[in-house]
């Protein structure tokens, strides 16, 4: 795992800056700490950050094939790379190293651009061709790897992180967008190729974007989520054809064991250093870990996050599991203070505002990883999105089928079912509950129902913007933007394939793998491997009837059914818990750091110009005057939470200097 | 009533941080608007509880009541008689 970065020329004349690729990879230097190198030419310079974990001795990038004219700068791992390389060696590809980054370079010779269907994995690459001037950038299929773009002084700047972009080009005009800021409060993310920067884009999951001569050539997609049609008993043969399983649910069963199983080995075996596991006490990581330890069953060590606030905490389901698999088990404990300490070094590595404090746990957890000597770390990502388990799915289908007869009080009273706590509130908060979710009813048919209740929410903090920010977004619907890129096929899958489909392109993306996943972890270098979105694994989940996946309102029923015996009864029978930490509570409390206030003053806000002061000063003073017992609203928590971060992304990115680091490179080829 | 109308007006926009008080209308819901979640009604009913004296029984918790300026203020009348 590592961090890529480089410069491509466009108009420009003069040869790319070695200066500017440097502190490029210098700002990525937490993804990579272990080796630096870089490769330049007149019209192209690629740089690159190493953390070690294939090919210890002979991985070193960049690197090149044979003749030394195609280049490649990768971050990520390609788990299917020794059967590819078999492949290319029987087509008569010579190999010089062990590396799966050498299998990309020869896969782009023999295949071009379709070499990125064939790779399972997780990936950003770049790719330059010197005698051919075409330059490449690829990304994996849901965004596991980030990759971002932007154009400045005639010359294409790319890198996994847009901290290196900054970097590499000080002189650009660095603003945060309008319209990054309401993507950001609407869907809880930016969602790509939108950014929170003006003019910085990230290359969207699954897509390919090719240039040559310095002429932009195209940005397609070479896969994204495909669902069997509900119409028609076989699958269009088109982009990420999607077979129907036709199985029965016990066939359904089996065949996700195996897929799952196949994908935690690979992800054990392609690593030549020790892989480690999270548990969270959930089903998901529960699973991955119990397949993992079977792959090694001594000495294999597991991680878990504990909350300081006993609301959020998982021990008791975290320990069983450690006593049934045997791990050498690891623990942080992290309280509210924590929380607030680390935040601003969260959100460095965020690089976008966010609404929950969620990640900054999981990077207080990524650090016991990399203090315990562990590079590589399993997790249950993606397990919700591609079977279903959220409650947003279930809360789904009881909309709609309460949108069949919205009279009905007792359809209304489903919601009970997914909402437990609802029987034990006030009659207030179940009528108002039925009035919130059974807004809209009329449109159950239609794309975006399902996320409705949370973007339309979140879409009402807008009125905190600033009146510029307003003025700059007049007639900018970000809902009606990213509906109308919705794939032709939408409308001919059945609703739970529809709805997860809105919940990968937007939250999984942009959040859970990003703000919470790849940027938590590469923070403290740490890679995390996702056995959930193997490419298998998500074919097979896509292809799958909807009942098998969400069974009435039961989530994740065929996962359950693998689980049986992998994890302890308690784990298999728990409601569902969605992951989450102390939000607002956790800034408001007595020792609280000093940049808190400084970010919500007066004064801070008149200087990011992102927000009005008037109304945040009104809704922080009534933060401050809860008790620390208190719960605050969901909206109340999104707020603080979303305020203090982006400016703290205003803060760090806007008004302080770019990183001017230079790490010691180890690999350096310039022909000049 | 316009006493009571401009307390609570008051109470919602500072509560509520809403930014633009002459945007606030008196008969909309505030559900829909999402200034007030499910949560935030328990604000609410604090508010009244506590600014008017009055004692919010369990069965008048329920939107006709309290999900619109309007609506607050027609209730508290009627409960102050």
């Amino acid at each position: 795992m590592c961090g890529i970065a480089g410069i491509i020329n466009l108009d420009a004349s003069a040869p790319p800056s070695r200066d500017a690729l440097e502190v490029m990879a210098g700002a990525l230097e937490h993804r990579g700490p272990d080796e630096f190198g870089l490769y330049l030419d007149r019209f192209a310079g690629l740089a690159h950050s190493r953390l070690s974990i294939i090919d210890l001795s002979t991985g070193q990038q960049p690197l090149s094939n044979e003749d030394g004219t195609l280049w490649i700068s990768f971050n990520g791992e390609i788990f299917n790379y020794v059967e590819l390389r078999a492949e290319l060696e029987q087509l008569g590809h010579r190999f010089r190293t062990k590396s799966d980054t050498e299998v990309i370079v020869h896969a782009w010779e023999a295949w071009g651009e379709a070499a990125f269907e064939r790779m399972n994995g997780q990936w950003a690459v770049a790719l330059w061709d010197s005698k051919t001037h075409t330059f490449v950038l690829a990304r994996d299929r849901v965004g596991v790897r980030p990759l971002f773009v932007m154009e400045h002084a005639g010359r294409l700047y790319f890198a996994s992180e847009v901290k290196a972009l900054f970097a590499g080009a000080p002189s650009f005009s660095r603003q945060l967008d309008p319209v990054g800021l309401d993507e950001t409060f609407t869907f809880w993310t930016v969602v790509p190729p939108q950014s929170i920067f003006k003019g910085v884009r990230e290359l969207e999951p699954g897509h390919v974007a090719v240039w040559q001569h310095g002429r932009f050539v195209h940005d397609v997609a070479f896969w994204r989520p495909m669902y069997p049609s509900s119409e028609t008993r076989s699958a269009p043969d088109v982009l990420g054809a999607q077979h129907r399983f036709s199985g029965s649910l016990a066939e359904a069963t089996e065949a996700l064991s195996t897929a799952l199983e196949n994908a935690t080995r690979l992800r054990m075996v392609r690593a030549d250093v020790p892989v480690g596991s999270y548990l969270s006490g959930g089903l998901d990581s529960s699973v991955v870990a119990a397949l993992a330890s079977r792959a090694k069953p001594s000495g294999f060590k597991t991680f878990s996050l504990r909350f300081a606030d006993a609301e959020y905490d998982e021990t008791p389901y975290q320990r069983a599991m450690v006593q049934r698999l045997g791990t050498e088990h690891a623990e942080v404990v992290v309280s509210r203070q924590d929380i607030a300490e680390v935040f601003p070094k969260v959100i460095r590595h965020t690089e976008r505002p966010i609404l929950r404090t969620a990640p900054a746990p999981l990077f207080l957890l990524s650090k016991l990883v990399h203090d315990s000597g562990i590079k590589v770390v399993l997790t249950g990502e993606g397990s919700d999105e591609m079977l279903a388990g959220y409650d947003l799915f279930r809360e789904a289908r009881v909309r709609r089928f309460w949108a069949r007869q919205p009279q009905s009080k007792w359809r209304a009273r489903l919601l009970e079912r997914l909402y437990p706590y609802l029987t034990r509130s006030p009659v207030s908060q179940q009528a108002l509950t039925r009035q919130f979710f059974g807004r809209g009813l009329e449109r159950a048919k239609e794309p975006g129902f399902s996320h409705e209740p949370r973007w339309g929410g979140t879409h009402a903090l807008k009125r905190l913007f600033a009146p510029d920010v307003a003025a700059a977004l007049q007639g900018f619907d970000a809902r009606a933007r990213f509906l109308a890129t919705l794939p032709p096929e939408f409308g001919s899958w059945n609703f739970l394939a529809q709805d997860q489909y809105l919940e990968v392109r937007t939250l999984l993306s942009g959040y859970l793998l990003s703000s919470q996943g790849d940027r938590m972890l590469m923070g403290n270098s740490v890679e995390g491997r996702f056995p959930f979105l193997d490419r298998e694994v998500m074919a097979l989940a896509n292809s799958l009837p909807a009942s098998y996946k969400l069974k009435v309102l039961d989530e994740k029923h065929v996962l359950k059914r693998v689980a049986k015996d992998l994890v302890t009864k308690e784990i298999l029978e728990r409601p569902k818990q969605p992951y989450r930490a102390p939000d607002a509570l956790s800034f408001i409390g007595e020792r609280r750091p000093a940049y808190v206030d400084e970010s919500m003053s007066e004064q801070a806000l008149k200087d990011s110009g992102l927000f009005a002061p008037g109304p945040v000063g009104q809704l922080w003073k009534k933060c401050l005057t809860r008790s620390n017992d208190e719960q605050f609203s969901n909206t109340d928590n999104m707020a603080v939470v979303g305020i203090l971060s982006a400016q703290l992304v205003h803060q760090q990115f806007i008004k302080e200097a770019p990183s001017t680091k230079r790490p010691p490179f180890k690999t350096v080829v310039v022909k000049l | 009533m316009s006493d009571i109308k401009e307390k609570v007006r008051q109470f919602i926009v500072s509560n509520f941080y809403v930014a633009d008080a002459s945007s606030l209308k008196d008969e909309a819901s505030l559900l829909d608007a999402g200034i007030v979640d499910s949560t935030g009604v328990l604000e609410v009913i604090n508010f009244i509880e506590s600014e008017f004296g009055v004692t919010v029984d369990d069965a008048e918790m329920v939107p006709e009541n309290l999900d619109a300026v309007n609506h607050i203020v027609a209730f508290v009348q009627k409960k102050k008689g």
